[in-house]
């Protein structure tokens, strides 16, 4: 190792450490994969029971919107007052103002 | 019918992914461990990051699985980098959290730098810096 101030070129340096990284790897254990699968199941379970949970407060928000705008709805005009038998409107008499 | 074609589904990702981690276990597994320091913490990160990955196996169209797996671990052990600041022996024990995962990202992955820093988020100067410093504390230990 040279004790100039620059030393090796970064290059030489990086590929030193690179080897230095890849030495030794570590044996996987057997069932590695299939915990990560277990896991992996687990997390789509949770994600399907969350859309569900959200379809069914859409749902929920749809339905109640319905009947809102339904409670809201201005009824219809009531028929009108049945016409005299000269076919015109009975006078009302008012009584004294 | 619809049960159907999703028990195929289902049947086709165990399948695959058992096929995947067959072959990239091993070398995730370093990753992880090198990350960590502590082989048995190291297994519990990567097996965290494969659980995402089989959830999201017809998620990533066309993706590479390991690059997802490899950024899912780096993202956790960013994430609770915290938990890893005490020393726990291992190859990179005098490294801080950060520089660890910057070393194993760009040297022992060879992830390329502008794409190490966007999945760190931080600028490149920044990481080549860590990248740097690291390199020399690794080769300054003995």
């Amino acid at each position: 190792m040279s004790g100039a101030v620059s030393g090796p070129l970064p290059d030489r340096k990086e590929a030193e450490v690179r080897r230095m990284l890849a030495a030794p790897r570590p044996p996987v254990p057997a069932d590695l994969a299939d915990r990560a699968a277990a896991r992996g199941r687990r997390v789509l379970h949770r994600r399907r029971l969350l859309r569900l949970a959200l379809c069914a407060v859409l749902l929920a928000a749809a339905v109640a919107l319905g009947v809102w705008v339904a409670a809201r709805w201005p009824t219809p005009p009531s028929a009108p007052p049945p016409l005299g038998s000269w076919g015109i409107a009975p006078v009302v008499t008012r009584g004294p103002r | 019918m619809v049960g159907a074609r999703h028990e195929a589904q289902e049947r086709r990702r165990a399948r695959e992914f058992e096929t995947f981690t067959a072959g990239a276990a091993g070398r995730l597994l370093h990753a992880a461990t090198l990350l960590t320091g502590d082989p048995a913490e190291g297994e519990r990160l990567l097996v965290a990051a494969l659980a995402r990955t089989y959830a999201d196996w017809f998620r990533m169209r066309g993706d590479d699985p390991y690059a997802h797996t490899r950024q899912e671990l780096a993202a956790r052990f960013a994430h609770r980098a915290w938990r890893y600041r005490r020393p726990r022996g291992g190859l990179l024990d005098r490294l801080p959290p950060r520089e660890r995962l910057v070393l194993v990202l760009r040297l022992y992955e060879g992830v390329p730098e502008e794409q190490a820093a966007a999945q760190l988020g931080l600028p490149p100067e920044r990481l080549r810096t860590l990248c740097l410093r690291a390199v020399a504390a690794m080769r300054s230990r003995t």
